[in-house]
Order: structure tokens, then C-alpha cells, then sequence
């Protein structure tokens, strides 16, 4: 019998390794291959001389299928230390969007109207279009960009969300 | 003095040296010719020539769990590299510590399909511990001392290292000996928390009804901790069950043993898990083979798990105390907190638990009837056990229902004398895994208990043993069936019996001729002890096709997806008790 229904519930995990070839592909993998779900990934290089990366996954599951992702991501031979910052206490996310929109006329004076009002910086101009760079939280870039779509959206780039603990200790 | 100058392929043979290696297995092909070179002009280490790469891969295996060593395999580039990929998952499923080494095409081709080439990498990420590609000789000492300390630390597994050809080629000084190496941040917790240990004596001496279960970590953590169950289990007077990967960790023979549990599990031993009021799992992981039904297993108790592997703890059973750490080590604490607390259980409830436990014993759960006429394919195996138990024996199996009876009616008494293919089930296992265990015990008596079916899986192993003289026994249950599949088929697909039944067999005997070994049948038990005598006194390859009833069924069973007190005694069972539907769909 599958075992009873408990709720889902999403986390937002900090994952420090060492930048080796590959690590990446094992964390994919390890979601895939065990059937968890990804929501948003993000990876950088955040120590060049200790060579150590940061992985921000977001992820959803049941309590027990989230502390086994957090156990799964602890066993791979890189990884040096997991950190779920949803339970341990408040953090900060943030993302990153790159939009760009094409159009004329009032459309154009519209879209950088909400732009000023979103505090959007303009990184790209042309008499037919701007590319808004724009940081925040996810939701406020997915609000964004819904009010850019009638006023000539053509392309989107977001980052995936970065996070980390509030207050002054490090990971 | 600078260091010698060396090229990879030199710089690998000498760290396998270094690293205490005498034996690999192996098979040579393009990419890895450099290390066969060199392998040619040393003395130091055996290469043990097999047939086929999985071969090399379970024979590792044999020789690693039946010496509690790495094992070490080295096998060419695609095709050699894709063949180990079955063995490599075995190894990771039953945690057994193996380096496997990879050629790979020259670095400035690989990604443009060339010859032999394959994403080895790629393709071995999900079934190793860990792997490696290795990119200039000045690494390649460092990741192949890595190599060996990922592969026997923690919770052992399979690592690969995957070394181009150009690589192996190139000359460097760089080579640093294992003492010179420390893993950059790989550190897997050994030791035990204290307040948990404390926890877990609180827990135990309130318990009633106790139960240890015990799982292939027992085996893995080492000789000591094996020691340390019996003083554990035989100092509280609870009783001991295990699993398929931990027989022997506990001795069979001990009143306090309830033999193996699980789907073919004894009667007593399910019942006392599913009725216990306090469970200690020591080194073992809840497999699905081991729970049965989630929402019923043992319902009433309070569960402690000794585990090294966090990701093992609460992954199929929620516990209630988790106690991280080595096996011996944990076993070792707890012991020592347990007498120096003086701690007791009680001795009335632990009398009236045994009282009921031996009603459970009562039963009688693996009888079997056996006739003048045909030979039981239990009766074989419990022949074999009286008849080799008092030799130095090591048994390996192959997967299926043979299997099953050789872990219900073989009594191991010791560690590291049975080797089978647990999680992965992997038919092929037995035979190779029988040929690293001969190679690592060459005045040992070691035997295969097949199946008739799985043994065509790795047959051309009978090459290599005729090339060693391996005098290996391959003590064929032959039924003519795909044994379990046959049973799945009875009891759960209405008798269709689709494409189990081997129609074009081998003649065994003539088989075991044709690659120089010896072959032997037996169809009456009146006959079998003599053919079983004559077996073990040839002091050469020798295959025993044992001729048994081909309907006998595997007792007792646990459906899939059934509770541990589902359990079918016996073919007059079935017709009452049938599989859920929900069961039908569980493997």
C-alpha cells in the first residue's frame, strides 16, 4: 500500500561542494534518478581559492521526502555541507530577470513607466525596444513580467533564486 | 632526490601496490594496452584473466566481501567499460567496496565518438559511490589513492576511475604515496552521539518484547562488530533475526537466532518483528524484500537504527531513534552504556516473549516433505550444508529460488561466508563472485549453489576457472524453470507459466567437459550425498547437476505488498490468502 498522503511542502536548500567536473550532473541526477522534484537551480563558484560552488535548490515533497533529499545531497562524496534554510530560520531570496520588450508608441512609454515603478533598471535600448534588468523575489519578477506581456514581451531570462540565512552566521 | 620518472600506467600499478592490492581482475582491450604493459613487467600483482567484464566486476565483489579488502577490476574503454556497469550496481546496492578501472580513449578525442569510446562517467555516475576522470598523470596518484579510501570508507561502494589513454602514456614525477592524500572533504561520521546511546538504554530497558535485526553493515563494519551483536544479543537474552545481505553476521546456530527474515523469511522470525514492542535494526535498510506492507510493519514498536548512512534512516520506516555511526563502533557504545547503567530487561516479559516465540518456532515453517523418488530442491541444499559444514566453506548463489532455500537452509555461523546478490538480484552473480572468492581463498572449499537458468548468465567464467585451475563447485538446483518466476506465475498470474520454462538446456555434464572441468548429474536421493561426497573430494572445477522436483515452491512467502503476518506456510496457503491488487503492482 503507498503510504498515507502527507502534505507538500517547499524548501529552499543552500548546497555547498567542491567545484570538481561533474557535481553539478550528480545533484541533477540524484533528483531525477530518485524522482524529486526541482523547482529552481541555481550554481556559481562562490570560493575560487578553496574552490567550493553553491547550489540553491528550491524543492517540494513530504517532510520524509525532504529530509531524504537533504541525506541524498549529503551522501555525494562533494558535497560538504547541506543547509535548509527554510527550517533553520529566516533568509533572504532573490532573483534576477533580463526582459526585454519591443513595441511602439504609448506601449513603449507604458512598459518603462512600470518599469520606474518596479525600480527595473533599463540595461539595453533602441527605438523600438528596452531590456529590463530586475531583481527580487521571484514573485514580484513573475508580477512583472505579466504586466510586460500585453506591451510587446518578446524574451525573458531569469537566474533561478539565490538564497541565504539572515544574521551573521555564515554557512 | 627527485622522484623517479614514471608514466601513468607505471604511476598505477605502483600506487595499487602501495595501496596493499595483489589481485585484479580483469580483461585487456585498446585503451587500457599502456597498463597491460606494465602489468607485464612487474611481479607484484595478479591479473586474473576473466571472460567478461560483469564477470570481473562480481568476481571483485567475491573477493572484497569475502575478505572484507577492496576489490579491483580493470576493464577497457566502451564496451569494456559499459559490460561492468551491472556488476558496478550490484556493488553500489550491497555496499561492497570496489575500485573499478576504466580505459578511455586519449583526451584530445574524447567527446567526437571515437572508437570505443563511451560517456563512462556519464554513464557510471548513478551506479558508483563516486568516479573519476582522470586529466593529467600529475593527478593521477592522488584520485587513485582517493579512489580506494572513497570506496572503503563510510558505507563501502563501487568507485570508478576513468584513465585515457594519452594519460597512461604521459611520464611525471608526481607520485605520492597514500599516506600523502586526504580526501578534500569527504568525512562520513564514525562515532556515535552520546545522549543518543543514552536515549537508546532507556529505550531498550523499558522494552518488553524485544527484537534485533541485523543487516550486511554488521558484515561490512568488520569481524568486531560481529562480536560485539553476539555480546549485545546474548547480554540482553533478546532474539536476533537477519536479513539476506547480513546471514552469518549473527551464528545461525545460536538459540537466540530467528534465521533470516523478510519474504522468504521463517515464520518466527516475521512474527516476533511484527509483534515486538522495541526493535534494534543494526546495520540494515528496510528493504521493500525485508518490510513487506509499510503500514503494518511492526506496528507496536519503538524502532532504534543503527545506521552510517544517514539516508538510510527514516527513508522507508519513520524511526524513532537513529544512532549514526559505525556498526561496531555504535555497538561498542552501547554495550558499555547499557552495563555501566547495569541496566536489566525484564526477565518475566523477556520469558513469556520466548514462550511465545518458540509456539511461532513450533510451526516448523520450512518443512518440506521428501519422497524416494525425486530429489527436494531443499532437501539438496540442506544435504550440502551437513556435508560441508564442517569444512572451510565459502557459499555464493545466484538469484532466484535457490537462492532463497540456500539462505533458509545453509546455517552460517561466520561472516563473510556467504556471498549473494541482495538488492540488486542479479542473476550471474554467484558463479564469478565464487571465482574471486577461490582466488582469495585458493585452499578453501567454495561453492556456487545455482539455478539452472541463472548459471547460463556467466557461464564462460568456466574459461577462466579451467585457466587457474580454480577447483570453484557449481552445485546446480535444476528444475527447468525460472524457479520464482514460475512461482510469481502460479500464484499471482493464474498459472501462466509465459516463456519460464527453459526448453533447450544445456547438458551440463557435457558442458562442464568441454571447458575442461568436471561434470557430474544426480536425480534420486538415495544418490545424492555420494554425488555431493564425490563432488567436494575433486580437487578440480566440478559442476553437480542436481536433477530436483520443478514445482516445488519457495515457503514461506510474504506476497508482495502484503503484512509480515501474511505469510503463505505452504501450497495449501494460497487458496486463502491471495496478493492485493495494490501487491500486484510491487516488484
Amino acid at each position: 500500500m503507498a503510504p498515507k498522503e502527507q502534505p507538500i511542502e517547499k524548501r529552499t536548500i543552500a548546497v555547498l561542494v567542491d567545484n570538481e567536473p561533474g557535481v553539478l550532473a550528480r545533484v541533477i541526477g540524484l533528483f531525477s534518478g530518485r524522482g524529486y522534484n526541482i523547482e529552481s537551480l541555481t550554481v556559481s563558484e562562490v570560493d575560487p581559492e578553496s574552490q567550493l560552488s553553491r547550489i540553491t535548490v528550491i524543492t517540494s515533497g513530504t517532510a520524509q521526502i525532504l529530509e531524504q533529499i537533504k541525506a541524498q545531497l549529503g551522501r555525494l562524496v562533494p558535497v560538504r555541507r547541506v543547509s535548509d534554510l527554510s527550517m533553520e530560520g529566516p533568509h533572504v531570496e532573490r532573483e534576477l530577470a533580463l526582459v526585454k520588450v519591443t513595441g511602439r508608441g504609448n506601449k513603449r512609454v507604458e512598459s518603462l513607466r512600470i518599469a520606474d515603478i518596479f525600480r527595473a533598471s533599463v540595461v539595453d535600448s533602441g527605438h523600438e525596444h528596452f531590456v529590463f534588468e530586475m531583481t527580487g523575489k521571484s514573485e514580484k519578477l513573475d508580477v512583472f513580467i505579466d504586466l510586460m506581456r500585453p506591451l510587446g514581451l518578446v524574451d525573458v531570462s531569469r537566474t533561478g533564486v539565490v538564497a541565504i540565512a539572515r544574521g551573521p552566521k555564515g554557512l | 632526490m627527485a622522484p623517479a620518472q614514471l608514466t601513468g600506467a607505471e604511476m598505477l600499478i605502483k600506487a595499487l601496490v602501495d595501496q596493499g592490492v595483489d589481485t585484479i581482475f580483469g580483461y585487456p582491450g585498446g585503451a587500457v594496452l599502456p597498463i597491460y604493459d606494465a602489468l607485464h613487467l612487474q611481479n607484484s600483482l595478479r591479473h586474473i584473466l576473466v571472460r567478461h567484464e560483469q564477470a570481473a566486476v562480481h568476481a571483485a565483489e567475491g573477493y572484497a566481501r569475502s575478505t572484507g579488502k577492496v576489490g579491483v577490476v580493470l576493464v577497457t574503454s566502451g564496451p569494456g567499460a559499459t559490460n561492468a556497469v551491472t556488476g558496478l550496481t550490484d556493488a553500489l546496492m550491497d555496499s561492497v567496496p570496489v575500485v573499478c578501472l576504466t580505459g578511455q580513449v586519449p583526451t584530445h578525442l574524447i567527446g567526437n565518438d571515437a572508437f570505443q569510446e563511451a560517456d563512462t562517467t556519464g554513464i557510471t555516475r548513478p551506479c558508483t559511490k563516486h568516479n573519476y576522470l582522470i586529466k593529467s598523470v600529475d593527478d593521477l596518484a592522488r584520485i587513485v589513492h582517493e579512489a580506494f579510501y572513497v570506496a572503503r570508507s563510510g558505507r563501502p561502494g563501487p568507485v570508478v576511475v576513468d584513465l585515457p589513454k594519452d594519460v597512461l602514456q604521459a611520464k611525471s614525477r608526481a607520485y605520492v604515496a597514500p599516506t600523502a592524500v586526504k580526501h578534500r572533504s569527504y568525512r562520513p561520521r564514525l562515532k556515535p552521539d552520546r545522549e543518543a546511546i543514552e536515549t537508546a538504554v532507556d529505550m531498550i530497558a523499558k522494552a518488553k518484547r524485544p527484537v534485533i535485526y541485523a543487516g550486511g553493515g554488521v558484515i561490512n563494519s568488520g569481524d568486531r562488530a560481529s562480536a560485539l551483536l553476539r555480546r549485545l544479543v546474548r547480554g540482553l537474552g533478546a532474539p536476533c533475526t537477519t536479513t539476506l545481505m547480513g546471514l552469518g553476521g549473527f551464528p545461525a546456530s545460536d538459540p537466540l537466532s530467528l534465521g533470516m527474515l523478510g519474504m522468504h523469511g521463517t515464520y518466527e522470525a516475521n512474527l516476533a518483528m511484527y509483534n515486538s514492542d522495541l526493535m534494534i535494526a543494526v546495520g540494515a535498510r528496510f528493504d521493500d524484500r525485508v518490510t513487506g506492507r509499510l503500514d503494518e510493519f511492526a506496528p507496536t514498536a519503538r524502532k532504534i537504527h543503527i545506521d552510517i548512512d544517514p539516508s538510510s534512516i527514516n527513508k522507508n520506516v519513520i524511526v524513532d531513534l537513529p544512532l549514526i555511526g559505525d556498526v561496531g563502533r555504535v555497538l561498542d557504545a552501547l554495550i558499555k552504556a547499557w552495563n555501566a547503567r547495569g541496566a536489566k530487561l525484564s526477565q518475566r516479559a523477556l520469558k513469556a516473549w520466548h514462550k511465545q516465540i518458540d509456539v511461532w518456532r513450533g510451526r516448523d515453517c520450512l518443512r518440506y516433505e521428501q519422497g524416494d523418488k525425486v530429489i527436494k530442491p531443499q532437501y539438496a541444499i540442506q544435504r550440502l550444508y551437513e556435508l560441508t559444514k564442517d569444512r572451510d566453506t565459502y557459499i555464493t548463489t545466484e538469484v532466484g529460488q535457490h537462492q532463497m532455500w540456500a539462505a533458509q537452509f545453509y546455517k552460517f555461523e561466520k561472516p563473510r561466508r556467504f556471498m549473494t546478490s541482495g538488492g540488486l538480484g542479479t542473476m550471474g552473480y554467484g558463479f564469478p563472485a565464487a571465482v574471486g572468492v577461490q582466488i582469495a581463498h585458493p585452499k578453501s572449499l567454495v561453492i556456487d549453489i545455482a539455478g539452472e537458468a541463472s548459471i547460463l548468465m556467466n557461464i564462460q567464467e568456466l574459461s577462466t576457472v579451467a585457466q587457474y585451475g580454480l577447483p570453484v563447485k557449481i552445485f546446480i538446483i535444476n528444475n527447468h524453470y525460472m524457479g520464482m518466476v514460475r512461482q510469481w506465475q502460479e500464484l499471482m498470474h493464474g498459472g501462466r507459466y509465459s516463456h519460464s520454462y527453459t526448453a533447450a538446456l544445456p547438458d551440463f555434464v557435457k558442458l562442464a567437459d568441454a571447458f575442461g572441468a568436471v561434470g557430474m548429474q544426480v536425480s534420486r536421493p538415495d544418490q545424492l550425498d555420494d554425488k555431493i561426497l564425490e563432488m567436494i573430494e575433486t580437487p578440480r572445477p566440478v559442476i553437480l547437476d542436481c536433477l530436483v522436483d520443478q514445482k516445488e515452491n519457495c515457503f514461506p512467502m510474504i506476497p508482495s505488498g502484503a503484512a509480515h503476518y501474511e505469510m503463505l506456510l505452504g501450497p495449501a496457503d494460497k487458496a486463502t490468502k491471495r496478493a492485493s491488487e495494490e501487491g500486484m503492482v510491487l516488484v
